[in-house]
């Protein structure tokens, strides 16, 4: 049990022992990412092959572990091989035949195979491979432009040992400020730090904490906020999978700022791994007293408590998350009264984001002034974005606030791929807009993407390309609002559906002059009409990319013409007599046979038949096939 | 809504439902757990489960009917899920939709006549990297497009 100060110093040290003898002991360490994109991946036929691979060879002296998610997730399933006295080895893409391969090579043979290694020649064209020095992983670009603050453990630590968390520092923070500091004093210093939610509101957390402790005593909540719903964006759950004590050190503080003795995390059912981790961190953390009565001997008490979600992207939005958790239907509650003032049963409750409490314990040992020089003016320390869609480097970086996303994009996400353009990027998810190319020199922060007509929501991070259709993916969001519309209110519920029936309408080439004017008006009033957040935001996918693309609207309304070559009714796949050779193939691959033609006539797409399926055009050796 | 005659799940239902007897809140604790066990929410389950935990029959059933997760129908023997989060819509998840749907001679959310597959088309699974993903009964295959995903369900019939 860890009861004093002293008792964690001494566990930690115990623990830093351990590790110390298993390196002295062994040949290696091996460490496979195991969050859930690299067990989808196939990290665990990784892991097994690895395993049965040392047995084969009479290998004893390798431990072979697994990790949570390092945010690479372009390069999954990663494994790290870690010799004693040499530079760590990333190898990415690695499959069971190269899991073999290393194990030969690296560890028996012991030297590293560098045209597999992330960071060695693994990033390089492949001629350049095999030359290429490991370097150190802050050489690698998508890691050298990050700054990991609430990422800091993932990938690095075995997420399911209290004890390796506890060599990072792990609940240092909490025992300081239980021993050390008074309630209001922690939340002057998280007021300082100018932490602000991570969820994607972006409101002071100290304030917000101050709020529910200048609530009369009794009793209060705390609540983590772990439904992450917006599509595209992963952070919550990579740090649930790879750092779980974070979250759960970070709750404690706050509720002993606020004055709570009880928490839940409402964490999404379709997390599986994360829920598992997370159970198992509490349990962990009782074992030792870090939970339940008396932690660090003071009468503090804290007992946390996961809840599943099922399924409604409603309940992130708080109110309807609280009623959630009371066993309701999600349905949100009108504000004021704020959850800080009447939340879970009518007690005053705080509700932060998982991102937001795996800042806290950092704040606290490393102190408000550290934190915010970290960030720019009205936003301070780092932001996990979610980089996905069009983007080479798919997976999590933590950038300080301020970046350019240009650099986000081409530095760290290494460029759209396949040489298309970049068209935009979706920030926010379905509540949020889209950044054109124009504004790629823009500092993100809550601020400048506010003025651009986004939101820094959750951090999902959505590339698209020139074959992006902005009308289509606007739709794409509203159908997704409106099937997740709870109901409750009519702005939400009838005017999400008018408007997606006109989008519909506009992608089927029915659309109709005034259409854009009529779309633009329904989602200023749906905004200004909802009850809760969900509604609020549901038109700006919408009214942001009528915005920025307004042309393309334009284009599909009036002409009936999809640029690119997305929304089916508005283009034809058509073959250039001048350029076809008339080689016969596309008739062949063609499932509906539209396609006639012969030796001596080029061939030629019966329009009226052609379902569009688009196999002509892959299969042709010439390009003669063309979207208009 | 059918009727299950499994008799050990009922009881593993009865004795769940037991743990949690009286307790409001626990609904949909409970509705997870009993999903867990009899594979879907049937009229009687959601009885016993109101009966159980004291609350009106229509509050559970309106809590099953708001959550995607709770079903009231039974699920086809292999559960094949695509994602359509923004990552797979933007990369080609609805053509492997469309290839799953001919393939099956279902639309999404429908389960085969022979009770063996059922695609439905779900909420970002978190794994971007892979986009578009599908799985069938939680594991998972990246990188799909409509033939490789037609080629992998043959492998489950």
């Amino acid at each position: 049990m860890i009861r004093t100060l002293q008792d964690l110093k001494e566990f930690q040290e115990r623990q830093e022992e351990r590790l110390r003898q298993q390196e002295a002991t062994t040949r290696a360490q091996i460490f496979v990412g195991m969050g859930t994109c690299g067990i989808a991946a196939g990290a665990q036929d990784v892991y097994d092959a690895i395993c049965d691979e040392l047995k084969k060879r009479n290998i004893e002296d390798v431990v072979v572990a697994q990790t949570g998610c390092i945010g690479f997730c372009a390069q999954e399933p990663l494994a790290e091989v870690n010799l004693p006295g040499s530079q760590k080895v990333l190898y990415g893409h690695v499959d069971p035949e190269k899991a073999r391969e290393i194990v030969a090579q690296h560890i028996e043979g012991g030297k590293a195979v560098s045209q597999w290694a992330v960071n060695g020649g693994g990033m390089l064209a492949e001629e350049l491979q095999a030359e290429a020095q490991i370097v150190d992983y802050n050489e690698v670009p998508f890691f050298k432009h990050q700054v990991r603050i609430a990422l800091r453990n993932c990938g690095v630590i075995n997420p399911e040992s209290l004890g390796e968390y506890t060599v990072r520092d792990g609940y240092r923070s909490l025992a300081k400020v239980l021993t050390e500091m008074t309630p209001a004093e922690v939340i002057e210093e998280i007021k300082k730090s100018g932490l602000r939610g991570r969820g994607g509101g972006g409101f002071s957390t100290g304030t917000k904490w101050d709020f529910a402790h200048k609530q009369p005593p009794g009793q209060k909540y705390i609540v983590c906020n772990a439904d992450e719903g917006d599509p595209g964006a992963f952070m919550d759950r990579s740090i649930l999978e790879g750092d779980p004590h974070s979250v759960v050190e970070g709750m404690a503080i706050g509720a002993y700022a606020i004055g709570a003795n009880k928490g839940y995390v409402y964490c999404r059912a379709e997390y599986p791994i994360a829920v598992k981790r997370l159970n198992l961190a509490i349990s962990q953390a009782k074992e030792q007293g870090l939970l339940g009565k008396n932690i660090f001997g003071t009468d503090f008490e804290f007992d946390l408590e996961v809840r599943l979600g099922a399924g409604a992207f409603v309940c992130g939005e708080e109110t309807a998350l609280l009623a959630s958790i009371e066993g309701e239907r999600g349905e949100p509650r009108l504000r004021p009264p704020y959850p800080a003032v009447s939340g879970l049963w009518g007690k005053p409750t705080i509700i932060n984001n998982v991102e937001t409490f795996a800042n806290i314990a950092p704040i606290i040992n490393k102190g408000s002034g550290w934190f915010g020089s970290i960030g720019s003016d009205n936003s301070k320390g780092t932001k996990v974005f979610a980089l996905a869609g069009e983007i080479n480097n798919i997976g999590l970086a933590e950038i300080p606030m301020g970046t350019t996303l240009r650099e986000v994009i081409y530095d760290i996400g290494g460029g759209v791929p396949e040489g298309k353009r970049f068209k935009g990027a979706q920030t926010g998810g379905p509540s949020g807009g889209c950044i054109p190319a124009e504004y790629l020199d823009t500092p993100i922060d809550y601020d400048n993407l506010a003025k651009l007509g986004t939101i820094m929501g959750s951090g999902g991070l959505i590339i698209m390309a020139e074959d992006t259709c902005m009308v289509d993916l606007a739709r794409f969001f509203l159908d997704f609002t409106q099937e997740e519309s709870c109901g409750k209110c009519p702005p939400c519920r009838v005017g999400t559906t008018v408007m997606l029936d006109m989008l519909n309408r506009i992608v089927e080439g029915k659309g109709e002059a005034g259409d854009l004017e009529k779309l633009e008006e329904l989602g200023k009033n749906i905004k200004a009409a909802s009850l809760c957040g969900l509604g609020q935001t549901a038109p700006n996918p919408v009214l942001s990319t009528m915005r920025y693309f307004r042309e393309e609207y334009e284009e599909h309304v009036r002409d009936k013409k999809c640029r690119a070559g997305v929304c089916t009714a508005l283009f034809q796949y058509y073959i250039i007599p001048e350029k076809c050779k008339r080689c016969g193939i596309c008739a062949k691959v063609c499932p509906v046979q539209c396609i006639s033609g012969d030796r001596k006539t080029p061939y030629v797409i019966d329009q009226d038949l052609c379902i569009k399926c688009g196999a002509c055009m892959e299969a042709c050796p010439f390009d003669s096939i063309i979207k208009r | 809504m059918g009727k299950c005659n499994c008799k050990t799940a009922r009881e593993e239902l009865a004795e769940v439902i037991e743990a949690y007897r009286g307790q409001e809140s626990a609904l949909i604790e409970v509705l997870h757990k009993a999903q867990e066990i009899m594979g879907y929410l049937p009229r009687d389950v959601q009885e016993a489960v109101a009966e159980g935990l004291h609350v009106p029959l229509n509050k559970v059933y309106g809590v099953v009917s708001f959550y995607h997760h709770f079903t009231v129908e039974p699920k086809g023997k292999y559960q094949i899920a695509v994602c359509n989060g923004t990552a797979c819509y933007v990369k080609g998840a609805p053509a492997v939709i469309s290839g799953l749907e001919e393939e099956l001679g279902i639309k999404a959310g429908e389960t085969t006549k022979d009770g063996k597959f059922s695609l439905a088309a779900v909420r970002c699974l978190g794994a971007c990297s892979l986009a578009p993903v599908m799985t069938i009964n939680q594991k998972a295959y990246g990188l799909m497009n409509a033939e490789k995903a037609v080629e992998i369900i043959k492998q489950y019939e």
